[in-house]
Parts: C-alpha cells; structure tokens; sequence
C-alpha cells in the first residue's frame, strides 16, 4: 500500500497500511517510543471505498485479516480511529494465543489488578488515571491472559479518552496527546500514550491479584460477587473464549477460582481511587 | 507483480520458506489467511524451524482450526441426530466431510456451512425434522428467494440454527439445477459409502473418493466466481494426493466425471491443481493444456502481499461467468430485474 506503519504492543505485532499520509503521520506520533514489527501479527488496511474517495470527500474503509462485512467507513478525519478499530479487530476476531478479555489492568510490585465492565462503566479512564499515579498501566482494552501460565500480559496502547474524560487529562505532556476527534460514532474521541514506564515494561507480564467490575455515576457502594456470576460475566467479556475450546475455560475457571473480585460503584474518579487502593491493600 | 504464487509454492513445497525474509513471511500470511489457508499453512509449516512470530502465528492458526473441526464434527452429529432416524442416506459434504473421514483436505481447514447430500424425494421430511425438531430455521424471509431455490437450486434455502448460529445446506444434487451439466444424484448417492465411526455415531456417509473429486471440481470450476479459488483448489491436491494411488483411481474418476458431465471441470481441476500445487495427475480425464487455463490461473492467483484482492478486471469476468453459467440469459435478465427492483 502506499502508507505503512509497524509498531509492537505487548506481545502483538501489528502492520498498518493506508491509501492516506494523514493517519499514519497521527499514528507514528501517538505511537512514539513503541517497538516496530518485523514479522507482524496482524496486517490492517485502510482504504479509500473507490479510487477517487482518495481524494473527494475521503471514506475511510477498515479491512485487514480479520474483517467485518457490514463495517461502516470513517471520515479521514477520524482515520487514526479508523486505524485503532482495525487493530481492535484484529485482536477481537483473530486473538488465539492469550484468553482476550475486555478488560483494562495495571501492575504494582508484579501483581495486576484487572477491570472490566460494560462499556461506559469507567474501567479505562481508572486505569489511565491510576497509570499516572504510581501504576504500572498494563491496557484500557484488552487484558490477555497466557492459558499456561495464567499470567496476565501488557497490551498498552494509547487510551481511548472519551467525552468528559479528555479533559481529565488536559495537564499531560502535551505531546502524549493526539489529536481531538469530534462527532465519532462514540462522541469526542482523544487519545494518550501511557507513560514512559508502560511502554518500557510493556513485555513484563504480572500476576492476577484482584479482579473489579467499576460502575461509574452511583453513590459508593461495594458488593461481593459468586464465582459463578463472576465466570459468566467474563465469558460475556471475552471474544475468543468459546473458539479457545477447552483451553479457554482451563484458563477462565483458575481465574475465577484464584482471584478475589468485587463489584464497585463511585460517583467520582476520586471515589474510585480511593476504593481501589483500600480494596488493593486489603485483598491483593 | 507479485501474487499467490508465493502461497501455492510454501503450501506444496514448505521448505520454499526457508529462504523467506520477514517482508515474504509478513506476505505469505497476509495472502494465506485472505484466502482461508492459514490453518492448512500452519500445519505444512508444522516442524520447520521458524522465525518466532511466524511460529506463534502458526501455533493460534492450529488452534484456529481445531476448533472449526471441533464445530463442524458438532454440527453433523446434531444434523445425525435428527435424520438418522428417518431412515434417509446422510452424505457430508466439503470440509465436514474431510475432517470427519480424516482425509488430508481436512488438516487445518477452515469450515463454515455444514453441507449434506440427501435423495430429492427426501428433501420434504428432511426439512421438516430439521425444523421441527433439531431447532433449525429459514435464513431468510422472502418469497421470492425462497421460491428460486426450490425451483432452481441444487439445495434448500439456507437454513440456520437457533442457538448455535450456525447454517446448513441441504443439497439434493451438486449443481444448480440451471446449470446446463446434470450430475447424476442417484449414483451419488449409490457409490456413498458408510462413515467408519468407533463411537457409536454411525449413519452417516461420505461420497466415494472419485466423487468426492468430481464435487470438489464441480464446485470450483463449474458453479460461482472463483471466490475461494486457492482453498477449494488445495481440497483437490490433497484429495489426489490421498486417492491417486489407490488401485484404479484415475480410470474410475474420468468415469464418474463423464457420468456426471462433468469431464471439463475435473481435467481443468486436474491441469490447475498441477500447475499450482505440483499435483502428480494421470489418467486421461486431465486433457490437453487449454489457453484459458492461464486466465483461470491468474484470477486464482490475484492477492497481493497485504491480502487485498488484484486484477478487478478479471475477477469481474469471472463473477459475470459465474451468473451465466447458473442461469440461461433470459432466466437472468428476469432474476437481475427482480433483484434490482427491490
């Protein structure tokens, strides 16, 4: 393709091509400091829906391997949300080495704490919030489990910021930021690259030690959560759980069985802080 | 220029890889998995020594695949369950076929549909079991459609699974009725030969190993776009390569392919899969080297290294081809209408 980036997060390589400049100019800045890929794991491609939609009113197109059929094409202003969602895919059709569940996580003292949540609940901007106060930040997105060893593996990519939560971070090393989408199919979209630490530690893997479902926008409150409905919860929360066979439910049932969970609402990032460090300290 | 040549060569000649520097790796699995053929990649791959992500990326496609074996082996035994008892012959058709006769075709194939052959006279009964009690249901709802596949088509209207999500065709014959090329069902049926299960599955059966090819050949030559074209061409290398020494194979299968009329499809099957994949073929069905056969090489071999799809043109051509060969030109321009009017 006339475009190529290659960048490694994690233990995934991936390879983007684009008919445009634009997204991956965006891209090679956001992804600053990032190993390249030699042999990827993951080819994406963004291109123009016809020849001339280069040029007169851009359409962005998402295909690489793994691809849906109906996905609908982004302007090139949201070209490096174009670029993320192709990754995203690749990881959420075509993942099969590590349990993949949607699920943010940071580390402390080689032990990982794992959020996850439907969408909206918080658990991305808490683990981005956290990442810049004495975390490690291990991903907003995906959390992946190595089935052998249960470990949980870093994949941290630049946060996905959304709506209200941009601003959060408006007092960052600016050039951590990348630019600001507006009118996304998920609102304004504004993405960070984690700290340095995040992308030098990025291979380290950690030991699941607490596992919590965060519920932003409720008065506070805490609930212990059975096995059972924490196991249910997280194959609704994976994408390749049924395809990993046996080997998936071996690596979700020592999950569940190893690691303490509990259901948390806040009102406020600070609430949440707050929630995260006591539970840490008591259960981790 | 560079296309599909580079996946047809690891396939049939692996050690070709061994050569390979990153960018031709990053390529061979880009035009692998866009053409479903990653699974049977990683298996030929299997014991080389590799790069590290190559290794990797070959270790999740075999994880991949043995888990489109494992739904597929599901999914006929939910299909036998059913229809067994009707007293109907059950042929598997395509992938399921493969895996569950554990024929070579069948090593790290990707499987979508399960597809099975019943008699036509059965079609009625099978359907309604399906329906009725093995929690299958029409895809979709429109008359039209539906009323095109009853009268015209080679199998039901798709039918899906409730829960499972998951499709399968029902074929009374191997090509669409409009076809112009009658294969004969009823020996079909006839040459089927029972499924060797130890576990007590019994009932179902697969097509004798020259039919099987025919099918195979039937399906890629002589039905549809070409869509797939390498996958279903690779089938048919490994098929030869598993039959071609049985005692009498070559002259069995111009046979059959007569008796199907289906001698075109199968010689050009067999010239392609040679040209390609380095098949040994004999017999005399293979024909002369015909001066399409180039064209029909270079639309199977249009990817590029990024897995995007080369040489529109001609892929147009034969996705034209392929709605000529299905329907006579006024029965087209009457079905084109109807489409575009809705």
């Amino acid at each position: 393709m006339r475009h190529e980036f290659r960048v490694t997060v994690g233990p995934v390589g991936f390879r983007v091509g684009s008919d445009w400049r634009r997204p991956l100019a965006e891209m090679a800045a956001l992804y600053d400091g990032y190993p390249e890929a030699a042999i990827p794991d993951f080819t994406v491609r963004l291109e123009a829906q016809r020849p001339w939609r280069r040029f007169i009113r851009p359409s962005v197109m998402i295909g690489g391997d793994y691809m849906l059929p109906d996905a609908a094409p982004l302007s090139l202003d949201h070209g490096l949300l174009a670029a993320e969602m192709g990754m995203n895919l690749q990881m959420a059709l075509g993942q099969r080495r590590f349990l993949l569940l949607h699920a943010s996580a940071v580390e402390r003292d080689g032990k990982a704490l794992l959020m996850t949540g439907h969408s909206g609940a918080g658990k991305s901007t808490l683990s981005a919030l956290l990442g810049e106060r004495g975390w490690r930040f291990m991903g907003d997105e995906f959390a992946l489990i190595y089935p052998e060893t249960g470990l949980l593996h870093a994949f941290p990519r630049p946060v996905s910021l959304k709506n209200e939560a941009v601003e959060l971070f408006d007092s960052v090393d600016a050039n951590r930021l990348g630019p600001v989408m507006r009118d996304t199919p998920k609102g304004t979209i504004r993405h960070l690259r984690p700290p340095v630490d995040a992308i030098a530690k990025m291979a380290d893997p950690a030991k699941p030690a607490l596992l919590l479902f965060p519920r932003f926008g409720h008065d506070p409150a805490m609930r212990d959560m059975g096995q059972a409905e924490v196991f249910v919860r997280l194959t609704q929360a994976s994408t390749n759980y049924v395809a990993l066979g046996e080997t998936g439910f071996a690596a979700l049932t020592k999950l569940v069985q190893s690691v303490p969970t509990r259901a948390i609402d806040y009102p406020d990032s600070d609430a949440a802080i707050g929630a995260v460090e006591r539970l840490w300290g008591e259960l981790a | 220029m560079t296309d599909a040549r580079l996946l047809t060569r690891a396939l049939s000649d692996p050690a070709s890889t061994l050569a390979f520097d990153s960018a031709d790796w990053t390529a061979l699995i880009a035009m692998a998995r866009a053409e479903q053929l990653m699974g049977s990649l990683a298996h030929r791959l299997d014991g080389l020594d590799l790069p590290e992500p190559v290794a990797r990326i070959c270790a999740a496609a075999r994880v991949s695949a043995d888990h489109a074996r494992r739904q597929a082996l599901w999914e006929a035994e939910m299909a036998r369950r059913v229809l067994v008892p009707l007293g109907v012959p059950v042929v598997l058709l395509k992938g399921t076929a493969f895996v569950a006769a554990g024929l070579s075709a069948g090593v790290g194939r990707s499987i979508g549909d399960l597809d099975i052959l019943v008699p036509r006279a059965a079609l009625d009964a099978v359907e309604k079991a399906l329906i009725e009690q093995g929690g299958w249901e029409w895809v979709k709802d429109d008359e039209y459609d539906d009323a095109y596949y009853r009268d015209h088509m080679h199998e039901l209207p798709p039918l899906i699974h409730q829960d499972r999500d998951r499709m399968i065709d029902v074929h009374h014959t191997i090509l669409p009725l409009t076809a112009g090329r009658s294969p004969d069902a009823e020996a079909l049926l006839a040459d089927s030969e029972e499924l060797d299960v130890s576990d007590g599955g019994g009932g179902l059966r697969i097509l004798s190993p020259p039919d099987i090819v025919c099918h195979a050949a039937a399906h890629l030559f002589a039905d549809g776009d070409l869509a797939g074209g390498l996958r279903n061409l690779w089938d048919i290398d490994r098929l030869l390569r598993d039959f071609g020494e049985h005692d009498g194979f070559w002259e069995v299968l111009g046979e059959r392919a007569e008796r199907h009329e289906l001698v075109k499809p199968v010689g050009r099957a067999l010239r392609l899969t040679e040209r390609l994949y380095e098949t040994p073929v004999d017999g005399e069905v293979v024909g002369k080297p015909r001066t399409n056969d180039n064209r029909y090489a270079s639309r199977l071999l249009a990817r590029d290294g990024w897995g995007r799809e080369t040489r529109k043109f001609l892929r147009l051509t034969f996705y034209i081809r392929s709605h000529w060969l299905r329907m006579p030109p006024t029965m087209l321009a009457r079905h084109l209408w109807t489409k575009w009017r809705k």
